[in-house]
């Protein structure tokens, strides 16, 4: 059974005061599984199918991914599209953490396949909330164990 | 959830008493969407499609749906596959609520392609608890507001 601590969160998220915001924040909620943080799309892509700089990585899913969608190299929905595209890694599940609430953005992503979409709150006390929020809802989520 | 109190909450469960605990409980987090109950998957089918069984509701409001496995008439799984395979419904997000935390049925239903999947604790105390988180996190997802035909 996947614990969730036996969970990697890998957070694609290339503004570093928002990835530390998130991590930070998913910790003081009780979140102590490993986070990997990546700064653009591309790289979440190559983790996920051990390609270019990540080839030899032995990382070892289960997976849970917290995506931006303004990242550089490779738009989030590219990311998401990527992921929920293949039968390795669609299982996945993707939660959208970005800044737009445009509604035909959110449906976008809930087409291409996303398991959850929050919209990153502009005050900083509420994103903090909106993130430990997120993390209680993950401490009783369970997550496919199915190897890429 | 914000500015989407109009989304409306499917809770299909078949025990009474679950349905009355997560009720009671998403409220007690704050959910004040409307939530509509139903005891069997076909009964969810139904709604959802618009076929057969309709409760009168504005059929064309977004939607969310708690999704127990272990119905009568139509499994939990074929009520997933049904939602995920048709463009209609299948940006619906599907929480599978359940008492099985079998790893096979959990991955299952991840390829069936739901949304999330949370397993009802034994623990009357722990299963509230984990209902009012459930409500915690929809009070800050957002729901596609895509209309279905």
């Amino acid at each position: 059974m996947a614990n969730l601590e036996d969970v990697t969160i890998l957070l694609v998220e290339d503004d570093p005061g928002h990835a530390q915001l998130i991590e930070k924040n998913l910790r003081r909620a009780g979140i102590t599984n490993t986070i990997v943080k990546l700064d653009d799309g591309q790289k979440c892509v190559d983790f996920l199918f051990k390609k270019g700089e990540y080839s030899g990585d032995d990382h070892r899913p289960p997976f849970l991914i917290l995506l931006d969608l303004n990242l550089p190299v490779l738009l989030g929905y590219q990311v998401l599209e990527a992921i929920k595209g293949d039968a390795r890694t669609k299982a996945i599940p993707v939660v959208i953490l970005t800044t737009t609430d445009n509604p035909q953005e959110i449906s976008r992503c809930y087409e291409l396949g996303c398991n959850a979409y929050m919209t990153k709150p502009v005050d900083y006390e509420q994103f903090s909330e909106a993130i430990r929020k997120l993390a209680l809802f993950l401490a009783i989520a369970k997550v496919s164990e199915k190897k890429p | 959830m914000e500015n989407q109190e109009h989304v409306t909450i499917l809770l299909v469960e078949d025990d009474p008493g679950h349905a009355v605990l997560i009720e009671k409980n998403l409220r007690r987090a704050g959910i004040v969407n409307q939530i509509i109950k139903l005891d069997t998957g076909q009964k969810a089918v139904d709604f959802l499609f618009k076929n057969g069984e309709s409760h009168g509701n504005d059929l064309t409001a977004p939607f969310l749906v708690l999704l127990d496995l272990n119905l009568p008439v139509l499994s939990g799984y074929q009520v997933l596959e049904a939602l995920k395979n048709e463009e209609r419904t299948k940006t619906i997000p599907v929480v599978i609520l359940t008492t099985t935390d079998n790893p096979h049925e959990i991955s299952r239903c991840y390829e069936l392609g739901c949304n999330v999947y949370v397993t009802k604790p034994v623990d009357y105390e722990q299963f509230s608890e984990a209902i009012r988180k459930l409500g915690l996190f929809l009070s800050i997802v957002r729901i596609s507001e895509k209309r279905q035909a």
